[in-house]
């Protein structure tokens, strides 16, 4: 074995040393919980494929006092990501040069905030009306 | 040379990107929270037969299967490329745990919808 043992810096809790690092990780974490919402989904997708019975006992898991605190946590999750996936737009998304010049990124975030507020109105104003 | 599959990759997480950052908060809110706690909307708005006959509408199955198969699509390439940030150095056996999951969900949204029947 070898005598030399060289230095290596810890890179334990790297990203809690400087605050857009915190932001990053947040942003990455919300995929653990659309994930986790997607598979609540499925479930009913698959509960529904087997019958009344089996659909109606999913939808009876939902009203649970912890479903409801688990997808309050969701929304809050699912909001930070919708902020976060636009907020960070102008840098993944191709390059659009009208004019020859860049778009600037607070229209690009703009404009899809926008979008998705007008979208995620217009779906619970759909609710609203569906069997109202 | 080779051609790269993470275009293919890629693009599964955009797509479930961008649709859970357009729908994700108001779907969250309406199957989680108002539905079950029959808050703003009708307590019959999830009901079997309700949600049976979106179902068997071509377009009603087409919205659920991209809900759940995008979502996870998504969710598991964001968690496979954040592995190496939170310290786990992994290889082929991480990435086939993450897609082959997102694979297998889509694999049975799939046949749920299909087994619905139109």
């Amino acid at each position: 074995m070898s005598a030399r043992r060289p230095y290596v810096r810890s890179m334990d809790g790297w990203w809690r040393r400087d605050p857009f690092f915190v932001g990053y990780m947040a942003r990455e974490a919300t995929a653990v919980l659309v994930v986790a919402y997607a598979v609540v989904l499925l479930i009913g997708l698959i509960r529904l494929s087997q019958g009344q019975a089996a659909y109606e006992g999913w939808l009876y898991a939902l009203r649970s006092p912890l479903a409801i605190g688990f997808h309050i946590v969701l929304l809050a999750v699912f909001m930070y990501h919708t902020w976060s996936w636009f907020r960070i737009m102008p840098k993944t998304m191709p390059l659009i040069l009208p004019d020859g010049r860049r778009l600037s990124p607070a229209l690009i975030t703009g404009a899809g905030l926008t979008a998705a507020a007008i979208v995620c109105a217009s779906l619970v104003v759909a609710a609203m009306k569906v069997a109202a | 040379m080779k051609r790269s599959n993470a275009p293919v990759f890629w693009s599964l997480f955009g797509a479930g990107g961008m649709l859970s950052a357009l729908t994700g908060p108001a779907l969250v809110f309406i199957t989680g929270i108002a539905v079950p706690m029959a808050f703003l909307v009708s307590p019959d708005l999830m009901s079997y037969a309700h949600v049976h006959a979106f179902a068997q509408h071509w377009f009603g199955k087409a919205c659920l299967f991209a809900f759940v198969s995008l979502f996870m699509w998504h969710g598991v390439h964001r968690i496979f490329h954040s592995l190496h940030d939170i310290g786990l150095h992994t290889g082929a056996v991480a990435k086939l745990c993450c897609y082959g999951g997102a694979l297998a969900g889509t694999l049975l949204a799939g046949y749920a919808l299909l087994s619905i029947g139109f």
